[in-house]
């Protein structure tokens, strides 16, 4: 491997012209951002409300922690504890990690990517935020009012039955966010089905609009599913109907089977997107064509299409057939498959590359490492003898972390350290930057790492207290989340210090290929003064690869 | 800055060469023309379809799931519901979809006054579906046959109350979920019948009574699964 450290190209510096009109400057006050159609100032508006949302969610996370930093559950009652865990986990996946890379990166990016002066529906796309934000106002308030003690899984019949906590709250809060990820990824799929400027074929796309379709297909097909869920529980707990209340003659295995219909291919509805995002920064600071760009292509829809067939793997001690528990087993091996072909390709694009180590693609390595260690031990969890050891124990938990932390928010902080110049016209400071990703790395690695041995040792998930012998482990992850903590605050600080006082960034400061980078930073509100036209596959970087391709 | 005046002229299936562009086109600023608009609508809705398949599809494996499981109890609850009913309501909903299928082909050709008139009668008929359905609700009330609120019907010996229960739970789920589909799609018929007679559509751009089409069909397909489903379990 050749490496080189590329600075920040230097014949873009071509300062922002006093003057031009771009989708920040065009306008200004509360109306016209919040009446806004410009996908780009939608991102935005996603990308403020997320991140509070990220915040909220990681204030349970701190609680937790310092609960169990010792044994016994000294700081918060087991009651306020079930609270804590279930709404950090509603939070979390619901409002930060299933939105955030579409909404934000997404939205600011396929109309770009594709050369199209907005998406197709942008009336529709400013309607998802405001069902998002009415979504989380619910949720939010429902925690305010006491909040709900179930899991984030929402398991039938306690949920039903006998949880005191406001569980119908917190679930018309998730089910009217499900709405605004529907409306998010029917545009996008429309928009990329129609939308392309003229001689961008499909295989001339970039690798982020494939992830990105392939989980608006997921979004599509598996939201409606828990939405209706979520309604049979809010009407089985208001009226006692059994629909899953075994005493009422209901089934709650059923329960399972519809929850997890969604809420496994929800894990790649978070991890696509963030695959798309790889790709394209592996590509751009290696300076190197994706090797093999068809299969990484193809992986993404395959993924799609696998991950709906193997939801029954949460489900190997419930008392669903064996027979059923092997098929999703088996399934569950095969959709690793796909996944593994991205983790090739993106380390032979790398091979022989002149690699620059931006901050961006040390998140990229980062996600490579982590989702590789958390699918290698959902593996583990996916071979049916070893998960009755395991289940439902802090092996699980550090599994999904690696998955959704080291995965998905590895990349998202990638792909916005990569994009925020495109998005803000600032360069953020390089220096901080890469500190900030070492001490994510090293904080995330402490805090889930000993979770793993903590799980196989046998210390379950979900109680807030523990026997003693686990407590040095425990201490571990707990310092781990605080340096962690202090990881994600950093960029906070140095994004919002970049708004100002960052270098002019200029249209494309890391010389990449991408329709995104070929018109100014930030780009004017249609995006392109000109429709551009494409004569070439994406990711072309030097003389030898265009003529290969011809 | 919905409204720029950007079309190019002659590229619509239907577009007339001699025709002269209306005054005031809808073409959107996102779009290159009309053409590219009306495909983008068009695959907007079939995309809606789709994720509403799986909306109904949920309730309706859970339906059939205890229906195989209960489905002595279950077909002595769907003996309550009235066949004559359900199959009169199947009738007037298949002539709405008639109608707008002709509205559709006349939107087409340009006969708007047709179009109006179309429109109106499958206003009509929604309400008569819905007016029907009411009737229905309102004998399940008297009969006691209301899942949760007022479930105090008798049964004949052998039937589990409970499950029956269960089957009225999903009746009403089910064609209420249906009924709010169908006052979504009168308000839409609503909205277009108003924009035809102000002159909005012509030949050129008629894609949101396409679209609207579309979906009411949808919404009777759903109507043509519920109710052998629902009604006519015991034969
Ligand atoms: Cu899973």
């Amino acid at each position: 491997m050749t490496t080189a450290t590329v600075e920040p190209r230097p014949q873009m510096r071509e300062p922002r012209p006093r003057g031009r009109i771009d989708y920040l400057n065009v306008d200004f006050g509360a109306r016209s951002w919040l009446l806004t159609t410009d996908h780009k100032r939608i991102a935005i508006l996603y990308l403020v409300s997320i991140t509070l949302m990220f915040i909220v969610g990681g204030l349970f996370a701190v609680l937790i922690r310092l609960e169990l930093a010792t044994p016994p559950g000294d700081l918060v009652s087991a009651d306020t504890y079930n609270r804590l865990f279930t709404m950090h986990g509603v939070v979390m996946l619901f409002f930060f990690l299933i939105p955030v890379i579409p909404s934000v990166l997404g939205n600011f990016l396929v109309p770009l990517m594709i050369g199209a002066k907005d998406l197709a529906f942008p009336r529709l796309n400013l309607a998802s935020w405001y069902v998002y934000m009415t979504g989380a106002l619910v949720a939010l308030w429902a925690m305010l009012a006491g909040g709900v003690d179930t899991g984030w899984t929402f398991y039938t019949p306690f949920s039903t039955r006998s949880s005191h906590s406001y569980v119908i709250g917190t679930a018309v809060g998730v089910l009217i966010l499900g709405f605004s990820s529907i409306l998010t990824a029917l545009n996008f799929v429309v928009t990329i089905h129609r939308m392309r400027a003229p001689g961008l074929t499909w295989f001339r796309l970039p690798l982020f609009i494939w992830s990105t379709y392939a989980t608006s297909l997921i979004i599509l097909l598996g939201t409606p599913v828990i939405t209706v869920t979520l309604l049979l529980l809010a009407a089985e707990r208001l009226l006692g109907i059994g629909i899953f209340d075994p005493r009422l003659g209901g089934d709650p295995i059923l329960f399972q089977h519809l929850f997890w219909f969604y809420s496994h291919p929800a894990v790649y509805i978070m991890v696509l997107p963030a695959m798309g995002v790889v790709s394209e920064l592996v590509t751009t600071f290696s300076r190197k064509t994706i090797f093999g760009y068809h299969f990484v292509a193809f992986a993404s829809i395959a993924i799609a299409v696998l991950g709906f067939l193997v939801w029954g793997h949460h489900m190997f001690v419930s008392g669903q057939s064996v027979y059923a528990s092997l098929i999703f087993s088996f399934l569950s091996y095969l959709v690793a498959v796909p996944s593994a072909i991205k983790v090739f390709n993106w380390t032979a694009t790398l091979h022989k590359g002149s690699v620059a180590f931006q901050t961006p693609l040390l998140y990229a390595f980062g996600f490579i490492a982590l989702f590789t260690i958390g699918g290698l031990t959902g593996l583990v969890l996916a071979a049916t003898a070893v998960d009755v050891h395991v289940h439902d124990t802090y092996f699980v938990v550090a599994h999904f972390h690696y998955i959704m932390v080291g995965g998905t928010v590895m990349a998202y902080m990638g792909g916005l350290h990569y994009w925020w110049p495109k998005m803000t016209g600032r360069m953020y400071p390089e220096g901080w930057a890469k500190l900030g990703a070492l001490i994510i790395f090293v904080g995330f690695n402490l805090t889930f790492f000993p979770q793993f041995v903590l799980g196989y040792q046998g210390m379950p998930r979900r109680y807030h207290e523990y026997a003693p012998e686990f407590q040095v482990l425990n201490v571990m992850s707990s310092a781990g989340a605080t340096i962690l903590g202090a990881g994600y605050a950093l960029p906070m600080f140095y994004f919002l210090w970049s708004l100002r006082s960052g270098k002019e960034a200029g249209p494309n400061p890391w010389g990449a290929t991408g329709l995104e980078w070929a018109t100014s930073s930030p780009p004017p509100p249609h995006n392109f003064e000109t429709t551009p036209t494409v004569t070439l596959p994406p990711y072309i970087y030097s003389r030898k690869e265009a003529d290969v391709v011809g | 800055m919905l409204s720029a005046n950007l079309v190019k002229p002659g590229v619509l299936p239907g577009a007339l060469p001699h025709e002269a562009p209306a005054t005031q086109e809808p073409l959107a600023s996102q779009f290159a023309d009309l053409y590219q608009q009306r495909e983008v609508a068009t695959l907007g809705m079939w995309v809606f379809l789709a994720t509403e398949i799986l909306f109904f599809g949920g309730p309706l494996t859970a339906y059939a799931i205890y229906g195989g499981r209960f489905s002595d109890d279950f077909v002595a609850a769907s003996e309550r519901l009235s066949v004559p009913l359900g199959a009169l309501n199947t009738v007037v909903l298949l002539g709405s979809s008639l109608t707008v299928a002709l509205a559709v082909r006349a939107a087409r050709l340009g006969q708007f006054r047709s179009v109006s008139l179309l429109v109106l009668a499958t206003i009509v008929l929604g309400v008569v579906f819905l007016g029907i359905k009411a009737l229905e609700y309102s004998h399940d009330y008297a009969e006691g046959l209301i899942p949760g609120i007022r479930f105090t019907a008798e049964w004949r010996p052998g039937v589990e109350a409970r499950h029956a229960e269960l089957f009225f739970f999903f009746y009403f789920f089910l064609t209420l979920l249906h009924a709010v589909h169908m006052l979504v799609g009168l308000a839409a018929w609503a909205v277009l019948l108003l924009r035809t007679l102000r002159g909005r559509f012509s030949v050129r751009w008629n894609a949101p009574i396409e679209v609207a089409g579309l979906y009411w069909h949808f919404v009777d397909v759903v109507w043509v699964f519920l109710f052998p489903l629902l009604y006519l379990l015991r034969h």
